[in-house]
């Protein structure tokens, strides 16, 4: 008998999945419905509230407003529910042994690649920091999987790509793993094991490999959570940053930023970078600020480099990491991933 | 009696499970010796690499993320 009832546990489980997996599909196809038909669907909006026959500067602004926070947040919602199917393959535990044994600069990519990819949250960075040290994993793959995971996360590149383009977005996540990788493998040249606080290697830990089963409905509930989470966090600061960027249209002068961050003062992006790092925000909330900068007169690797100061190096994270590296070598990581990110703004600026 | 430990160095989800190990316990009659742990050396000792962590009677039941309350009541129920 109980054998019988947990074969019809296992069927309405079955069902359920089922069930689920035709709702994620529906919803998918909804969705492309939608976003491929947005700009008919707000110019529909437009013509019915009468905003497309006014022809003055506000309307144009609310036009704006009306296709682009949809447009922006759909784009949001589908990348990460998929990146949270996709995290869901990875791990800490996984990545740690994924990173094991592997050589100095083969090491310091894998590990800025697998920062997109492994869900982590910097509230996590100390003991994350430790397992993998601990592990025996060099001390400079380590930090480029600290660098690459928070400054290239789905939020940033999802709200570069709809509001700046896809080449903007690709630009942010190459040069983003690029400084990942040579910030780390120039900190491990340096050898600077010293500055480890000497208690993290004296730590001995049970190391759990006890892996949990995760069924692919699992899979889709984690991507839901992850929207929940992520989208339920960040889409106010959407709709304040593209109302901020379509509204300061009028407002502030063309160029105002340009003396200050334009292609033409060279001390732009160190200024920028130095600005940054006291700066803390996560990627939605620094959006909207990159915005008006770029929209006036800011150059785009002088913005870029100042987005990812803000997002990638900050004071509280520095506050998180004085626990596990000693000052000089806190100093030290600021310093590098800060040239790095000045390299880059200066690359941009000679492109663009 | 059900040994409960949280491990967190205080982000705001540690406190949230903590929370929910004190409401989930209450509910239910459970008798159990809730504990948070903020030392990071003690953290570190049982393995995890995100917080928060659970560990209940010594078991690490989850780390990095927090668990729904009726998961928590059946870890709760099992190690009683």
């Amino acid at each position: 008998m109980d054998a019988g009832r947990k074969i019809k546990e296992e069927k309405t489980i079955k069902v359920k999945y089922k069930n689920k997996l035709w709702i994620v599909i529906l919803l998918i196809i909804l969705w492309f419905l939608i976003y491929l038909n947005l700009e008919r669907l707000s110019a529909i909006i437009n013509d019915i509230t009468g905003l497309s026959s006014i022809k003055d500067g506000y309307a144009g602004s609310i036009e704006f407003f009306i296709y682009e926070v949809p447009k922006v947040l759909m784009l949001l919602t589908l990348i990460v529910f998929l990146m949270g199917i996709v995290r869901s393959f990875f791990s800490p535990e996984k990545t740690r042994v994924l990173l094991e044994k592997k050589s100095h600069f083969l090491g310091n990519i894998l590990a800025s690649v697998l920062g997109i990819f492994t869900p982590f949250c910097s509230c996590s960075a100390v003991p994350l920091f430790i397992g993998f040290v601990e592990a025996g994993i060099p001390l400079g793959v380590t930090l480029s999987f600290l660098i690459s995971a928070p400054m290239i996360n789905e939020v940033a590149v999802i709200l570069l790509f709809g509001l700046f383009g896809w080449k903007t977005a690709l630009i942010y996540v190459t040069t983003g793993l690029f400084i990942a990788i040579i910030s780390g493998f120039v900190i491990g040249k340096l050898k600077l094991e010293k500055f480890v606080e000497p208690w993290v290697y004296e730590i001995k830990s049970i190391q759990n490999s006890e892996e949990e089963k995760i069924t692919f409905s699992d899979r889709i509930d984690s991507g839901y959570l992850a929207v929940k989470d992520i989208v339920g966090k960040v889409w106010i600061y959407i709709v304040i940053g593209v109302g901020v960027g379509s509204f300061a249209h009028g407002y502030v002068p063309e160029d105002f930023m340009a003396g200050l961050m334009g292609k033409s003062a060279w001390w732009g992006v160190p200024l920028s970078v130095l600005i940054g790092i006291p700066l803390y925000s996560n990627a939605a909330g620094i959006i909207p600020i990159v915005q008006v900068l770029l929209e006036k007169g800011a150059s785009l690797g002088t913005a870029l480099a100042f987005m990812m100061s803000v997002i990638g190096l900050s004071l509280p994270e520095a506050i998180i990491l004085k626990k596990v590296l000693k000052l000089p070598m806190i100093f030290i990581f600021f310093g590098i991933v800060g040239i790095g990110i000045i390299i880059v703004g200066y690359i941009f600026n000679l492109i663009y | 009696m059900v040994e409960v430990r949280v491990l967190g160095t205080g982000c705001a989800r540690c406190n949230e499970l903590e929370k929910m190990c004190f409401n989930v316990a209450a509910e239910n009659n459970i008798d159990a010796d809730i504990q948070k742990i903020t030392d990071l050396k003690k953290i570190m000792s049982y393995g995890i690499m995100q917080t928060p962590g659970l560990v209940i009677n010594g078991k690490v039941k989850i780390s990095g993320k927090l668990p729904t309350a009726i998961t928590l009541l059946h870890w709760m129920q099992e190690e009683k």
